[in-house]
């Protein structure tokens, strides 16, 4: 038998499922075993998480630093927020059909300015063009509601009439909740296929050596446009899907501290894993959440916490975890 | 027969004239050597066949075509490859995973967005056969940025050859290295080369690899080429051991 089947199982993608499978379980009946409110906290974490995935398309695939993702979350709520406002939908397909297609336009237009930067004129330009679009969502009051938002009802999920009894909470903690962790499924399964794909190896290629990539001949550029394509669109699929939990599209996530934000959680969980900004995004949504309850000075709580990430964690707690587990097997089967 | 041909090859940096309208050949399956001091003019000379540096003026003609205008990408898939003086090579990425991404990019597999790489056995099946060709199988699932100097130059070479070039450009692949491994590495590169008939460019500032491994030598000074000839004939010319290799041979 050859060598290479072996080698190939060896690192085998799939060899996360038999632990993936039981936190998918989990993830069905947790909202059985807490409370809505817990539940919603954790729908906020996996959307999120969605958006982070595709942040780290960029960051832990491709090596490009964007300060401006914050754009495409909000290119998506608002997508959502305008159909609502302008068009009367109340479907929530054709409200992320909406924000996908509005994001493939932004990340596209976005996309073909930034990828022919690299490091910080890359992350300066991400930051600059989200301000614009920020600039816009303020200022535009007749269309965007300023700093007052646009508010968007319920939605209707899947064509079938809400059968809540009109309890807006007990909606959004179960049907509302399985909706986001269908779309996460769905999103991480894509995900960890693209980047297990030819076309993500050839992202981890650019991101090692840019020259090497360009001298076995692959596109750098188009590479990175289609990298930046995608990251976009997951990014404002998360912002659909978060405007139904907040009822209300403000400019604030499309200002640069959200942008922070998602970098934030991808950081925390750790950028050179897969599941680490997932990890990242719900443990960010509740320590975010816990601090703000905590203290008013919560900025400077979650400004702490990063300093002692980058210092004493800089793998993020998947990266920990990993670097731990070999010692810790080591330990128990003594 | 002429594999490549450059016509009055020009590029110059300022006042420096780095390339200084050469008019170089490589005929069909040849192993050449491209010697000269530091600044010569040999890296320069590769990075405009190969595209890294576009010339001021002058032509490159490959295999009976114009690529002078060609892109990078165009011109690997035209058959010109190389490998680096300083190893370029993706540090975070197994010896195996170097290898396949060329055979990826190669047959344009990297394009596949929505299907695993690990289901291309074929790919990982040729990438697996060129380590061992060049003696790096036992390390395939290392990551490239953890082994030693001479196996990173041996799998630099390997990136490259794994793009079944007919042309492969070779800067410097013993430079860095121990004297005790220069020869089992230039004993595998130059084997492959000449079993699959590539036409081998090799920079190199070590003469006795040069005379030992080559076919023909090209000299360079000062961005034009000095000499050319068999291994004899530079060994025998004045103005070559005058000012490149400083003593004159017997």
């Amino acid at each position: 038998m050859s060598t290479v089947p072996l080698v190939l199982h060896a690192r085998s993608p799939a060899k996360v499922l038999p632990w993936a499978l039981p936190l998918v379980v989990v993830l069905f009946l947790l909202p059985h075993a807490i409370d809505p409110y817990q539940t919603i906290l954790l729908a906020y974490g996996l959307l999120m998480g969605i958006g982070a995935l595709g942040f780290n398309l960029l960051l832990g695939y491709t090596g490009l630093l964007s300060f401006g993702h914050s754009a495409y979350f909000g290119v998506g709520a608002y997508a959502v927020a305008l159909m609502f406002k302008y068009l009367h939908v109340q479907s929530m397909e054709l409200y992320l059909a909406g924000a996908i297609l509005a994001s493939v336009v932004v990340s596209a237009i976005f996309g073909f300015v930034c990828v022919r930067y690299t490091r910080i004129f890359f992350g300066i330009l991400t930051l600059a063009l989200s301000q614009v679009l920020w600039s816009l969502a303020f200022k535009f009051y007749p269309i965007t509601g300023g700093t007052d938002g646009l508010r968007v009802p319920t939605p209707t999920l899947l064509g079938l009439a809400r059968d809540d009894k009109g309890d807006k909470i007990l909606f959004l903690a179960s049907n509302y909740y399985y909706y986001v962790l269908g779309f996460f499924l769905a999103c991480v399964v894509i995900m960890w296929i693209v980047v297990n794909s030819p076309f993500g190896k050839a992202l981890q290629a650019i991101r090692d050596n840019e020259t090497r990539a360009e001298f076995i001949g692959i596109h750098i550029r188009r590479y990175r446009f289609v990298a930046f394509l995608v990251s976009g669109v997951f990014t404002g699929i998360a912002g659909a899907l978060w405007v139904p939990l907040n009822g209300l599209t403000t400019p604030d996530i499309l200002y640069w501290p959200f942008s922070g934000e998602i970098v934030f959680m991808t950081v925390l969980g750790g950028f050179r894993t897969f599941t680490g900004p997932i990890v990242g995004a719900v443990v960010f949504n509740y320590l975010k959440t816990s601090a703000v309850g905590f203290t008013v000075y919560w900025q400077a709580l979650l400004g702490s916490i990063l300093v002692f990430l980058v210092l004493v964690l800089p793998t993020g707690i998947v990266g920990a975890i990993t670097q731990l587990l070999p010692a810790v097997r080591k330990r128990f089967s003594r | 027969m002429n594999l490549l041909q450059t016509t009055k090859l020009t590029r110059h940096f300022g006042d420096t004239r780095a390339v200084d309208g050469v008019d170089f050949t490589i005929g069909e399956g040849e192993v050449l050597a491209l010697i000269g001091s530091n600044g010569a003019g040999k890296t320069s000379l590769v990075n405009l066949i190969s595209g890294l540096l576009r010339p001021d003026s002058g032509s490159i003609v490959f295999r009976g075509e114009d690529v002078t205008q060609m892109s990078v990408h165009d011109r690997i898939m035209a058959g010109i490859a190389r490998s680096f003086q300083l190893v370029n090579l993706f540090d975070q990425l197994s010896l195996l995973d170097n290898v396949a991404l060329s055979i990826f990019a190669r047959e344009d597999l990297t394009r596949k967005l929505l299907s695993l790489a690990d289901r291309q056995l074929a790919v990982w099946e040729e990438a697996y056969e060129t380590l061992r060709q060049f003696g790096l199988d036992g390390r395939s699932s290392q990551l490239a940025g953890g082994i030693s100097q001479g196996e990173r130059k041996l799998l630099d070479v390997a990136v490259a050859y794994a793009l079944r070039p007919r042309l492969l450009f070779l800067d410097e692949p013993t430079s860095g290295v121990s004297t005790r491994e220069k020869a089992p590495i230039m004993d595998v590169v130059t084997s492959i080369v000449r079993s699959h008939n590539i036409t081998a460019v090799i920079i190199e500032h070590d003469m006795d690899v040069v005379f030992k491994y080559s076919d023909r030598i090209v000299a360079m000074h000062q961005g034009t080429i000095l000499a050319s000839g068999t291994p004899d004939e530079i060994r025998r010319n004045e103005a070559v051991t005058t000012t490149l290799i400083g003593t004159v041979h017997a």
